[in-house]
Parts: structure tokens; C-alpha cells; sequence
């Protein structure tokens, strides 16, 4: 056997290896959405299941799955919109700032991400109380945003500064004035990462836990991780129900990733080493 | 169509000084070349002249106006960048007419002036594409167009040609002379290839590190330069350099450099006693095979170009280039003689011209 | 710099900086005072008085914040290793070009992607001791062995350490990825010519070049790990008898569950400073290189 074959044959081993590790464990709890009551709990397994739609039915009419989605598309679609609205002007502003500045201050922007929910999460609810946002959509909304900023900024700072300064030096001349320059030339030219960052933040938010379970406690404005996690059942853990309500939280999610994956790690990467 | 002037202006970053009191005129409609080597501040005056950079000092004047205080919106000046900065997300129509829509001109209007200035590049099958799509020429032609649309006071060009191939370069040249002609903008032009300065402009202002040192027609530029920088940095084959004294003898001037001398009998020169630095080009000097007449020199080298012949002889230790003709031929480590026309001279002390 | 671009820029930047004064700055400053105080929510009669650093030196004589805090420490030294070690190895395999290669990048992101409660969950179903994947892949049909691994201590912190690992190797394997892939192609090459295998080829030239990027994937998941929570909430609320109660969960109990303010307060401005500490390692030791690089 020629050294080639055996590291071929390592090769797709530890590919298989590596592809199985992520999804079989996943695979195996989203199939039981598709099974009937006994076949999610029978010993031995049932690996393929009968895609029947009993649990999803039983999911949106007895545990009121929909309302759930709604209020996380809601929140997690209001924050990225606002989070990249108020990234992409900070990111460019940091991109162009001397850099002295600029870089004391995300700095400090980083540091915010770092820092942990519940040492925030106790004042921003008696805040919260205090305007009567809890339950709220913009109770939830703000703090996401600020929670999001830091990685779009980050990735957004990144992207501006490939823009070649040039080009905004011809728009000026052209005519435009500053904050023209960013609009119609800047702006444009970072589609890409605005997009990028777009992702990285609608994920976070979709799947924030913490901040959700403190400031929604009326279950008509939980966002899915929090229905999800409260789960109850009468007398059994719903099992069936709880992965029928995981597929649909999930789906969009790795739509989003087989569809954006290049995308995704090379926006996530490009905050670690960039070289 | 406006004046440019530029008074005494100074600019560091930091330790490094990129402008030291650069001060020249530019006429309406003229032709004015900022030629110097790599580094000697051309882009960032292009720059200030543009309102993009700040300077330290000084003052520019459009038409007679200070500028300092205008955006550089409000100057309308239109500039070629040397890497083209064509906008990649729009299409070439859109390059051409962005500045005009910037300024509020009704479409129509646009889509016939960027027509016209399409027409006028030879660009007009190209308003469709995207800058990825074209060739270093075709985008240099847009760069130009984005700028001649707007048919503004003052063109500045920052080594508009540097990123083109060398054929490419020469016949842009020519048009580009011709463009001039057509419509007598007043054009700032920078570089550092001296054939283009003594080729494209009205007047030639040579600069070095931050600073002028000679501002003139491209032809007394070349027929006088003012220093030692200037005669080197213009002419190829470079100009021959060596040094020598003029002493007196019974009335006549010597000139003596090292290995040999010359009779000088212009003798309206005050030369003084110092050491001077002369300065011969290659075409005043004369190569025949004959030893006996001029200078004996012997041949270290032969550079044929095709067109004329570079001949590198060594007299004792002084190096001298002369050209010849392209039918002559020289052997190496052959003696030729070397004829020196003393009114070919240039002399320079401490630098400078005299 | 003009100063009227200055000002837009600034202008630019201060609705981010708002934002994250108010809800991320105000908050901790907040916290920090409140640690200082005797808040009990419920008991609104004893008032909320001052009582300095007493919350924390309760904190220290609390067996069961002790005891959280190891819990704590294991589950970041457990995973963190894992997770860089698995993490290592995926990057290594998404770097090399192959067809499927973005069919393998997907897979491996999609743990990431998901909720850190849908996986909890997950586990949770694969953990189950009746009729879970793990007691059936160890133990068969044997249903009378299974082991029901979130009610003993011992392996309920081992099963979500477990579902840590599955969940953020990925991310691990992101950040190593981005290190891998400024190693220019040209090395390897050379190192071929001259004739190095792959072991000696990973030795020589990969190790040395990714250790910066394997320390910021280091840093970066130490700190992520200290701020657990969702797992061990929904896995096992913190038992069995306090076996999984890491530190974010126990002040999260103390503060919302049993309406200790204060003293909850004062377990999160330590899990903060132990934060704070690790980030600004981070950040001097990553923060300076990535703008250097960037600029």
C-alpha cells in the first residue's frame, strides 16, 4: 500500500469522524420529532423514524409553539437591525479615527463582550421594572443590541478598514461631502460584511437564553430558547413535542449556515488573527 | 478655467517633512508637469491642492481666491488618482456621471455630457461594464472621464500613466497633449519620468524632498538646469558630472579637471577659485576614431539602443558616456579621442548653477 | 485629521457608546454598588442597608459558593482542553481543500449554531436513563444497567462537560482555522522538498505558527466557559445535590430564585472579576496585534 492510500484513508476517516461527532447526536434528537410516541423512547432505537407530523401538531396546539417563533423572529430580526444600523456607523467611525483613539475604544467595546450576563442582567431588569418594558419587545431588544454590538463592531471595523481610503478621496473631490462618502461608496462596498455581521448577530439573538428567561416571564412574549427550556409535560417529559419544537427552531439556523458557511467562518475568523 | 497658486507651503507628518515652502504659479489654461523622484511630496501637494490633506503653512489660491476654508467639494477641482479609484460598485456610466449628479445636474444632462466625454475617450462601448471588468487602459481612460466630465477649474493628475505598459504610455501621451489642445484646462501633472515632463508640459517644476528646485519651460530646464540634481535627473543617458578648477594663464581660462583640461574661452564666467562641478551631456561630446584630435580616452563599454549607440569611456580615472550614431562601431578597450565643446558646459558651484 | 470629519466620526460613535454605557457599563457600576448592600426582595421591611464588603466575606465561609466555584474551575479546565484539542484536529481537516469541504464546514457549525438550550435538551434526551442513545450505545438492550447519569454527581458534571465539548468545539475549530490559514502555502512546499513528513511537517511548521491563534482560542474559551448557565440549567438546575450548580447559576438562584439582591450580586461581581481579569490578558495580549495587523 503506497503512503498516499493510508493518508487518504486517514484522511476521510477523520473527516467522517468529524462530521459524525456534529450531527449524529443532533440528528438523533430532531428525528424523534418525526416519530410516534413509542418509537422516541423504544429500547432498542428506532434509527429511522415514520416522519410522522403528530408531534408537531401536538406542539403548536397544545404548547402554543407558533407565538414562540413569532416573538423570536420579532426580537432577534429588531436586533440585528439595530445593532447593524448602529454598527455600521460606529465600525466606520473607529475604521477612520486615529488610531490611538480608535484603538483604546474597541478595546473597550471588546471588553463589554466579555463581561458576564448576570453582572448586568439585576440592574437592567430593576431598570427594566422601573419603565415598565418588562415583557416587553424593547426590553429585550436593548440589551440584545448592546450584547450584539461588540462582535458587529468588530467585524464591521475589520471590513471598513479594507476599503481603500482612495476611493473616498475621489468621492470627495467628485463632490460628496463626508458622510456622503459613506453612504453612497462606503456603504455599498461592505455589503459583504454587513452581511456577515448581520448573520453572526441574528444567531446570537435568536438563541440568547439568560436575558430572556429574566425579562419575559409572560409566556405570550417568550422567545423560543425560553419555551423550549420550560418545556413541561403533565406527567412525562415531552420529549417529542420539545423536538419537534427544537426542528423548528433550529431549521433556519443550519439553512442559514449550509447556505452562509463561507460566509460565517470567515467573519468569525477574521476577529482572531487577521494576517 | 482658473489660476493656481501656491505660496509658500509646508507640510510634516510627524518627524518627516513632506513640503518645505513650495511656492509656484500655474497660468489659466497651462500645462504645468510637478516632476520629481519617489518621495518628494508631488502627491501630498496634489493632495492640499485637492482640500484632502491640511497643510501646515501657506496658502492656495484658485483664480486669485483663497482656498483654505473651501471642502474640497467647494473647490471643484477634479483629480486622477494614481491607482484610478474607480467607484467598483458602479458601472462606468455611473463613474462618469457621479460627480456631475453630485452636483445636482439634472439627468438628462448627465447622460449627455457622459456621451460626449465617453465619445471623447473613445470609451463609448464600455458605459456598461464595471471597472473589474476592464483593462489598466480602458480604466485609465475612465479615470480620466470621471474627471473631464465635470469640466472643472483645474485637472490635477497624480502619475496618471505609471500603471500602464510602455507602449501604452506613449500613446497616451500623445493624447493626452492633444486633449490639452482641445480643451486648455488648466492641468497640474505629476511624475517622476522625466520624458513626460519634457514632453507634455507648458513648464516643468522639479522637485526634490519637499522642496522646488527649478521652475521653467521643459527646454531650459534641460538647456539650463539650475543645480546638480536637476542636470542629473533629467536626460538619459545622465549627464556627464566632474570636477575641475578654472585657473588664469596669460588671460586665457584653463579648466582643469583631474585628468585632463580644456581651454575656456567664453570668458564671461566669474568662477573664483573654488572647485567646481562640470557638467557635460553625452550628445556635446564628440567620438571620432582619430587619436590625435581632443581628448584620448579609452572604451570600457558600448550600450546599443537600436536608434544611437552609448559609448562609456574611461579618461584616467573620470568616467565619460558620449552618444554616436548607430552606424559607427567601437571595439572594447579601444582609444578614441573625445571632442568637448567648451560652450557645452555647465558649471556648478556648491550645487548650483553659475 | 479635520476636525469636522472628527466631529462626525465622533458623532458616528456615540449612539454604540451610548448604548453600551447604559446597558453594559451603568449595569456593572450598578452591580458593584448593590454588592455592597443588603437587598432581600420580599422582605422590603428590613430596608437595604450598607453593609461594605460583608456580602463577600459571607461569600467566602459559603461551603456551597466554594464549592460552586471549583465546579466551576473543573468545567472550564475540562472543556477548554477538550475543545482545543478536538477543535485542533477539525481545523486541521477543514484546511486542506477537498470536495465536500464546505459540506464538512456546515456540519461543523451547525452545534454552534443551535440554541445552547436546544442542545441541552438534546443531551438531556441522549443522557436519559431509561431511553437514552448514550446507556444504549454502552450498555445494549440491557435496560436494567442503564445508568441515570444526570441524577448521580459524579457524571452529571462529566455529561455536561460532554455537551460543552459537542457544542463549542466548532468555535474552537474556527478560531484555530483562522490561524492555519495565514501559514503560507509556500512553507509547506518547501518543508516537502526537503523532505518532511506529515508528522515532522505539523511539528515544525504548523505548532510554532498557530500557538498565537491557539492562544486566543484559549483565552476566548476560558472566559466564554466561566459564564455557563444555560446547560447546567437546563440539564440538571444545578443538581444532583449541587453537583453541576456552577457559578452563574448559583447567583442566578441566590438573586432571582430566593431574592437575595445583594448577596447574589456579589457572587456576579466575582464571576466579573474573574472575567475582567482573563479579558485583560486578552485583550493586551490580542487587542494591540489585531490592530497592528489591521491598520
Amino acid at each position: 500500500m503506497s503512503r498516499g492510500f493510508w493518508t487518504k484513508t486517514v484522511f476521510i476517516f477523520g473527516v467522517s469522524l468529524a462530521a459524525a461527532f456534529s450531527l449524529v447526536p443532533f440528528l438523533l434528537f430532531v428525528s424523534s420529532a418525526f416519530k410516534t410516541q413509542t418509537q422516541v423512547t423504544s429500547i432498542p432505537p428506532q434509527w429511522w423514524p415514520d416522519f410522522s407530523l403528530k408531534f408537531f401538531r401536538s406542539a403548536l396546539k397544545n404548547y402554543g409553539i407558533m407565538h414562540y417563533l413569532v416573538n423570536s423572529i420579532i426580537v432577534a430580526g429588531t436586533t440585528t437591525l439595530v445593532t447593524i444600523s448602529f454598527g455600521a456607523f460606529g465600525g466606520y467611525a473607529l475604521a477612520r479615527l486615529k488610531k490611538r483613539w480608535a484603538h483604546l475604544i474597541l478595546m473597550g467595546i471588546l471588553a463589554c463582550a466579555m463581561f458576564p450576563q448576570i453582572a448586568i442582567a439585576g440592574p437592567i431588569w430593576r431598570f427594566l421594572q422601573m419603565m415598565g418594558w418588562l415583557n416587553t419587545y424593547q426590553g429585550l431588544v436593548l440589551p440584545y443590541v448592546a450584547l450584539t454590538l461588540p462582535l458587529a463592531i468588530w467585524i464591521l471595523t475589520l471590513f471598513f478598514h479594507e476599503i481603500p481610503r482612495e476611493l473616498e478621496s475621489a468621492s470627495l473631490v467628485d463632490g460628496c461631502t463626508r458622510f456622503g462618502a459613506f453612504i453612497r461608496v462606503v456603504l455599498p462596498l461592505s455589503t459583504p460584511g454587513l452581511f456577515t455581521a448581520s448573520i453572526l448577530c441574528f444567531i446570537y439573538a435568536w438563541n440568547e437564553f439568560f436575558l430572556a428567561l429574566l425579562i419575559m416571564t409572560d409566556p405570550a412574549r417568550q422567545t423560543m430558547p425560553v419555551g423550549i427550556a420550560l418545556f413541561q409535560g403533565e406527567h412525562t417529559v415531552p420529549w417529542g413535542e420539545i423536538a419537534a419544537a427544537s426542528f423548528l427552531t433550529t431549521a433556519p439556523l443550519v439553512l442559514m449556515v449550509l447556505v452562509f458557511q463561507r460566509r460565517i467562518v470567515t467573519g468569525l475568523s477574521a476577529g482572531a488573527v487577521k494576517g | 478655467m482658473a489660476s493656481l497658486e501656491i505660496k509658500n507651503i509646508s507640510k510634516r507628518f510627524g518627524k518627516v517633512v513632506a513640503l518645505s515652502q513650495v511656492d509656484f504659479h500655474v497660468e489659466d489654461g497651462e500645462f504645468c508637469v510637478l516632476l520629481g523622484p519617489s518621495g518628494c511630496g508631488k502627491s501630498t501637494l496634489l493632495e492640499i491642492i485637492a482640500g484632502l490633506t491640511h497643510q501646515d503653512e501657506g496658502t492656495v489660491f484658485i483664480d486669485d481666491r483663497s482656498v483654505t476654508n473651501l471642502s474640497p467639494r467647494e473647490r471643484d477641482v477634479a483629480m486622477v488618482f494614481q491607482n484610478y479609484a474607480l467607484y467598483p460598485h458602479m458601472t462606468v456610466a455611473q463613474n462618469l456621471g457621479f460627480g456631475l449628479r453630485m452636483r445636482g445636474m439634472p439627468s438628462e444632462m448627465i447622460g449627455k455630457k457622459i456621451m460626449e466625454t465617453a465619445r471623447l475617450l473613445g470609451i463609448t462601448e464600455l458605459l456598461d461594464r464595471r471597472p473589474k471588468e476592464l483593462s489598466g487602459g480602458q480604466r485609465q481612460r475612465v479615470a480620466m472621464g470621471r474627471a473631464l466630465a465635470r469640466r472643472p477649474n483645474i485637472f490635477l493628475l497624480d502619475e496618471p500613466l505609471s500603471n500602464l505598459d510602455a507602449r501604452l504610455r506613449v500613446s497616451v501621451r500623445l493624447e493626452l497633449k492633444k486633449l490639452h489642445e482641445r480643451i486648455q484646462t488648466t492641468i497640474l501633472y505629476v511624475t517622476h519620468d522625466q520624458v513626460e515632463a519634457m514632453t507634455l508640459g507648458d513648464k516643468v517644476v522639479v522637485m526634490r524632498e519637499g522642496k522646488v528646485h527649478q521652475i521653467d519651460p521643459p527646454q531650459i530646464i534641460y538647456n539650463k538646469p539650475a543645480d546638480t540634481f536637476v542636470a542629473t535627473f533629467i536626460g538619459s543617458p545622465m549627464i556627464n558630472l566632474f570636477k575641475g578648477i578654472m585657473t588664469e594663464q596669460e588671460g586665457r581660462f584653463i579648466l582643469k579637471a583631474e585628468d585632463f583640461h580644456l581651454e575656456y574661452v567664453h570668458g564671461d564666467l566669474h568662477v573664483g577659485n573654488g572647485e567646481l562641478e562640470i557638467g557635460i551631456r553625452p550628445e556635446d561630446i564628440t567620438v571620432s576614431h582619430e587619436p590625435a584630435k581632443g581628448l584620448r580616452a579609452t572604451v570600457e563599454m558600448v550600450t546599443d539602443v537600436g536608434a544611437e549607440k552609448y559609448i562609456h569611456t574611461k579618461l584616467g580615472s573620470t568616467s565619460l558616456t558620449a552618444k554616436a550614431a548607430k552606424e559607427e562601431s567601437f571595439q572594447i578597450g579601444e582609444t578614441i579621442s573625445l571632442g568637448i565643446n567648451p560652450s557645452h558646459l555647465h558649471f556648478f558651484h556648491d550645487g548650483r548653477r553659475i | 485629521m479635520n476636525p469636522k470629519d472628527q466631529r462626525l466620526y465622533l458623532a458616528f460613535l456615540s449612539p454604540v457608546i451610548f448604548l453600551l454605557l447604559c446597558f453594559i457599563v451603568a449595569p456593572i457600576a450598578s452591580s458593584l454598588f448593590i454588592s455592597l448592600h443588603r437587598i432581600i426582595i420580599g422582605l422590603p421591611q428590613l430596608g437595604n442597608p450598607f453593609v461594605g464588603l460583608e456580602n463577600y466575606r459571607e461569600l467566602l465561609r459559603d461551603s456551597v459558593a466554594r464549592h460552586s466555584f471549583w465546579i466551576t474551575v473543573i468545567f472550564v479546565a475540562a472543556t477548554t482542553f477538550f475543545e482545543l484539542l478536538i477543535g485542533l484536529f477539525m481545523a486541521l481537516l477543514i484546511n486542506h481543500r477537498f470536495p465536500g469541504r464546505g459540506l464538512l464546514r456546515a456540519c461543523v457549525l451547525i452545534p454552534w449554531a443551535i440554541p445552547t438550550v436546544v442542545s441541552a435538551q438534546m443531551w438531556r434526551f441522549l443522557f436519559n436513563d431509561a431511553y437514552g442513545m448514550i446507556n444504549y450505545a454502552v450498555f445494549g438492550a440491557e435496560t436494567a444497567r442503564y445508568i441515570p447519569w444526570l441524577a448521580i454527581p459524579g457524571t452529571a458534571l462529566s455529561a455536561i462537560i460532554v455537551a460543552d465539548i459537542w457544542k463549542t468545539s466548532s468555535f474552537a475549530a474556527l478560531l484555530i482555522l483562522a490561524g492555519l490559514q495565514v501559514i503560507p502555502e509556500e512553507l509547506y512546499q518547501a518543508a516537502k522538498v526537503d523532505g518532511a513528513r506529515l508528522w515532522r511537517r505539523f511539528r515544525h511548521i504548523t505548532w510554532p505558527l498557530i500557538r498565537p491563534a491557539l492562544l486566543i482560542s484559549l483565552l476566548f474559551r476560558t472566559i466564554d466557559a466561566f459564564r455557563v448557565f444555560d446547560l447546567a440549567f437546563v440539564m440538571t438546575q444545578g443538581g444532583p445535590a449541587d453537583a453541576t450548580n456552577v457559578l452563574q447559576l448559583y447567583g442566578y438562584k441566590k438573586m432571582f430564585v430566593e431574592g437575595w439582591m445583594g448577596y447574589g450580586t456579589a457572587i456576579s461581581v466575582c464571576i466579573f472579576i474573574i472575567v475582567l481579569i482573563l479579558s485583560i490578558i486578552y485583550v493586551r495580549s490580542v487587542g494591540r496585534r489585531l490592530l497592528e495587523v489591521s491598520v
